[in-house]
């Protein structure tokens, strides 16, 4: 019964997204306001069934269903409970189901915080958003559905792919989908701009803070799949520049870009045409990575069981979204005349290149992912394009990136003069040149990881900067600057939170630059010497869990003969599908990692591998820091009710 | 503190084990150099890693051949060209220059080299209005009344 | 703006299009290429075709009837012939073996190569599911199999009658790789 509440749901859902497309977007044609205020009810019924959908696909998974063919494909039922209930979005089915889920939560977002936009605009907005979704509905109902029966019902299901079980991995999806979701409402801004013929600064206030969190949410979604792959997968890594992991990096580059560019638009007017082809390429990206993530064109460990009808399906999407809102670009952006007048030196100039770069290095990796596709096809052969590529191409476009972005923020608007800000900048590059030498020093004369600490600290200590000018630290008493640092507006803060959070991922870059390892067969009783500790090991046992066997090894870690901790890295091994994953042992002072990993087992000893990695935390710290710098921008009432200056509005973009 | 540093200076050579795994070199820098060549060749039974960062059967086998030929004296490029020949270009993590790749290796040029095409042509157009050709100053001046 | 600028204007915004509509022609050659095999993103094209297998010399497996292989042994065959990798530890491999029994009652030659095997093991395996090889190399470092380029086991690679390599598959041959390639493959060499 539940299951066909949900199928039914989602049929509902479907027909109030295709209402949700047509009835706004002809009523803002028509400039019919009862039919552009339609929007918002049919959002809201929208958002209402998906989630009704979403939670019977969830109980069907919670009470393991056995008569649903997703359940049995992807759940058994001695799975721990917080895993039935994630394993829901764990398949291809169930995910698209939490992507239209998240889709329909941004446009009832928009139609409920979204009052203050005229009703044009969002009656497009809510119109382009209410497409995108019938597109996915029906991409689920046609070819992906999730409440397929099949009778009679299996004994059990077939049980989740083991490495899925796990909070971290959990968690990523939700995150990751949030953001790739949030660039269709931006998306949905700028088709509606171009639909309009216009863009102007108000555009740009209403379409920052959806930027910006969509930009957070993909921070935060790509910095726990990275984290997970770092303590899951036993090898040490966190980045293999995988087809998969540069999908979510696309969209992610495009979004910075698009969130530093709105800036400029709302404030000064200025880079339109920019903004709008950006808002177009965030979504784009993120159809895109959709797109080679499921149709199976790409060879990836990452990739969802792969189907090339379905394939067809979202490629076909790809044209109409991404195919349509380039060619309405290309018909109404040559009327967008370019206005603002600006410097090469001044902010405006420093975010130009700010697009510049981080547009150069999408293209990059845009361009390194497909390469091997394209070549195929072609017929010139199979190339891998890896690691090394990726690591030299976008270094010497990341590198001035980075020195940049200490310098842009102190830049006053339409013009500026580079030597006074960079005397404002004086300590920062004191303190970097410090922190590069002493690196240099402490590692034995390591050039890039040496580099690395240093950009790390001229970001941290140029955010820093940022501040301490604004609020005047050195120039007025201490009480005055506190007074100003309490009226600071927020945004400020949080821009300078999230560029400090840049650096400090780079300084836990630069510590991973310096990581060693060991490779040690001990027997019981053995011990080893490494990273300034004495390793132990003790024994190798059996460890079982709930739904896994395990061998597990137990390591005493000593210092001068006491023992300051033990470390248990394990090799599990799941019946269901006979799949076996590492358990990798961590321990973390928060300034570096010792991890630990269980090879094979040789004649009562071991093989262990230990690694030092230094900093490793500080890299997702980092990206926490920035998307905490992203919300703290958003909780400023003036960025997202944004109250724009009322410029004549009906001057031609 | 004092011990992090200290392991920090010191952690590349504190590696003595009881037992070293035929896997590694003793002498550092060898090490250092197979690890290094390692990091760039694709473990081809996971694909997803390193022949370095995996636990594969046939990845331990390429590790301990590649050991084997650089202390042989050979070179590190005539190690990649041997499994090239093998495995064919797949294997090498880092694509080869050559004709087919030439468009890949351009791309960060090109792409900023277009970058900057774009950004002079905007800075072009929003230069201000154009200058005034003489009809039009005679012009101006008789609206003005000014000479 | 000069009136020279604006087609050029035009040409440049309507280039994300262009882009876009390139690559998704792209794309769809290939899905088309997914379903009828002629893309395979995951399958690596053997280093080898078209050329002379390496140089090699395997004993052979200790306590068998089969004599060793060697490369000489391809050469001057004057007919087509396969050279298949497997274990008695690989599954697949028990899937595949039926079929190559089949084929060698065909008469087609196929020679072996032990990959990383105790000779116990696979010798039962032989006894237990039949024996078609005509030689039987042992190679239980493997280093022969890293010459072949091979990755995994099984593989099989037919030889054409002058003993080039022309096809490599990775994978158990099963009877549909059999009448799809392998067959086709041997009349076309023969």
């Amino acid at each position: 019964m539940i299951t066909e509440l949900g199928h039914f749901a989602l049929t509902m859902a479907l027909a109030f997204c295709l209402a949700q497309t047509v009835l706004p977007l002809v009523g803002a044609a028509q400039r019919d306001a009862r039919m552009m205020a339609s929007g918002v009810p049919l959002a809201n019924c929208a958002m209402l069934s998906v989630l009704i959908a979403f939670l019977c696909l969830a109980t069907s998974y919670v009470v393991n269903d056995t008569s649903v063919l997703n359940v049995v494909q992807n759940s058994h039922s001695d799975k721990p409970l917080i895993y039935k209930i994630t394993g829901t979005w764990g398949n291809h089915e169930g995910s698209m189901v939490l992507w239209v889920l998240v889709l329909t939560l941004c446009g009832a977002a928009v139609a409920g915080f979204g009052r203050d936009l005229p009703s044009v605009l969002q009656a497009r907005v809510l119109g382009v958003l209410g497409l995108i979704a019938t597109g996915f509905m029906a991409f689920i109902l046609f070819t992906s559905n999730p409440f397929d029966r099949m009778w009679p019902p299996a004994p059990d299901g077939q049980g989740l792919n083991p490495l899925l079980q796990d909070l971290g991995l959990a968690l990523h999806p939700p995150l990751l989908y949030l953001g790739y979701v949030g660039t269709a409402v931006t998306f949905a801004f700028a088709v509606a701009a171009l639909i309009e013929g216009r863009v102007d600064a108000a555009w740009g206030a209403w379409v920052r803070p959806w930027a910006l969190a969509s930009w957070a949410f993909l921070t935060c979604g790509i910095a726990l799949g990275s984290w997970w792959a770092y303590y899951e997968l036993g090898w040490g890594g966190y980045w293999f520049w995988d087809p998969v992991e540069n999908s979510s990096l696309l969209p992610w580059l495009a979004s910075t870009a698009l969130v530093h560019s709105a800036i400029v638009v709302e404030k000064r007017g200025a880079l339109k045409i920019w903004t709008v082809l950006l808002a177009l390429l965030a979504f784009a990206l993120s159809m895109l990575g959709t797109f080679l993530v499921r149709s199976g064109v790409l060879n990836s460990v990452h990739t969802f069981a792969a189907d090339p009808a379905r394939g067809v399906f979202i490629l076909a999407m790809l044209v109409i979204y991404v195919g349509g809102a380039f060619a309405l670009f290309a018909w109404r952006a040559p009327s967008m005349v370019p206005q603002g007048v600006f410097a090469p030196l001044s902010r405006e100039g420093a975010l130009v290149l700010n697009n510049l770069l981080l547009c150069c290095i999408a293209a990059v990796v845009l361009v390194g992912t497909l390469y091997p596709l394209f070549l195929d096809l072609l017929g010139g052969g199979m190339i891998s394009v890896g690691p090394p590529f990726f690591n030299l191409a976008t270094l010497p476009l990341a590198l001035p990136l980075i020195a940049a972005m200490a310098l842009g923020p102190l830049m006053p608007w339409k013009r500026a003069t580079l030597w006074p800000v960079i005397q404002r900048l004086w300590w920062a590059a004191l303190l970097a040149l410090g922190g590069f030498g002493i690196a240099l020093a402490l590692t034995g004369a390591q050039f890039w990881p040496a580099l690395g600490f240093g950009l790390g600290v001229w970001l941290i200590a140029g955010a820093a900067t940022d501040i301490f000018d604004r609020i005047g630290l050195f120039r007025q008493s201490l009480p005055v600057a506190g007074t100003r640092a309490r009226n600071l507006p927020r945004s400020a803060w949080g821009a300078a939170i999230a560029h400090a959070g840049m650096g400090v991922t780079a300084l836990g870059v630069a510590g991973m630059g310096l990581a060693t390892e060991t490779l040690v067969a001990l027997n019981p009783g053995q011990s080893t010497r490494f990273a300034g500790y004495e390793w132990r090991l003790d024994s190798v046992r059996d460890a079982p869990g709930p739904n896994f066997s395990a061998r597990q090894a137990d390591v005493s870690v000593l210092i001068d003969g006491q023992v300051v901790f033990v470390m248990t890295p394990a090799r599990r091994t799941f019946p269901i599908g006979s799949m076996t994953t590492t358990e990798a042992a961590i321990r973390t002072n928060m300034l570096r990692d010792l991890y630990m990993v269980l090879g094979e087992e040789r004649d009562g000893g071991a093989v262990l591998r230990i690694h030092h990695n230094p900093m490793a935390p500080w890299i997702w710290f980092g990206a926490y820091i920035m998307a905490l710098g992203a919300g703290i921008s958003l909780s400023d009432r003036r960025v997202r009710v944004a109250a724009p200056n009322r410029r004549p509005v009906g001057a031609p973009a | 503190m004092r011990r992090l540093v200290f392991a920090l200076a010191l952690a590349p050579s504190l590696a003595l084990a009881v037992f070293l795994p035929a896997d590694r070199l003793p002498d550092a820098a060898a090490e250092a150099r197979a690890q290094s060549i390692g990091r760039e060749v694709r473990c081809m039974v996971c694909q997803g890693q390193s022949i370095e960062d995996s636990d594969a059967d046939l990845a331990r086998d390429l590790r301990r051949l590649i050991r084997e030929r650089l202390q042989t004296g050979e070179d590190d490029d005539t190690v990649r060209r041997f499994l090239q020949t093998r495995y064919g270009d797949f294997i090498l993590l880092r694509p080869p220059v050559s004709a087919a790749t030439a468009l890949l290796w351009a791309t960060p040029a090109l792409a900023f080299a277009f970058g900057l095409y774009l950004v002079r042509r905007r800075r072009n157009m929003t230069a201000g209005p154009a200058p005034l050709t003489a009809e039009e100053e005679i012009r101006l001046r008789e609206l003005t009344g000014r000479p | 703006m000069s009136e020279a600028a604006a087609p050029r204007r035009r040409l440049l915004l309507a280039a994300p299009l262009g882009v876009a509509a390139a690559a998704g022609v792209g794309f769809w050659y290939m899905l088309s290429g997914l379903q009828d095999g002629s893309f395979n993103p995951r399958g690596v094209p053997s280093a080898l075709l078209g050329r002379a297998p390496p140089d090699f010399l395997l004993p052979p497996v200790e306590g068998g009837r089969l004599p060793g292989l060697s490369s000489a042994d391809l050469r001057g065959l004057d007919r087509p012939a396969l050279v298949n990798f497997w274990a008695s530890w690989c599954v697949p491999c028990i899937i595949e073996h039926p079929h190559l029994v089949a084929l060698r009652g065909e008469g087609v030659p196929i020679f072996g190569v032990s990959y990383k095997d105790r000779p116990v093991d696979a010798l039962q395996f032989l006894s237990r599911r039949g024996d078609p090889f005509v030689k039987l190399g042992a190679d239980p470092p493997g280093r022969v199999a890293i010459d072949w380029g091979v990755y995994g086991v099984p593989e099989t690679y037919l030889l054409d009658r002058h003993g080039i390599i022309r096809w490599r598959y990775a994978g158990p041959v099963t009877a549909e790789i059999m009448n799809e390639d392998v067959k086709p493959l041997l009349r076309r060499h023969a």
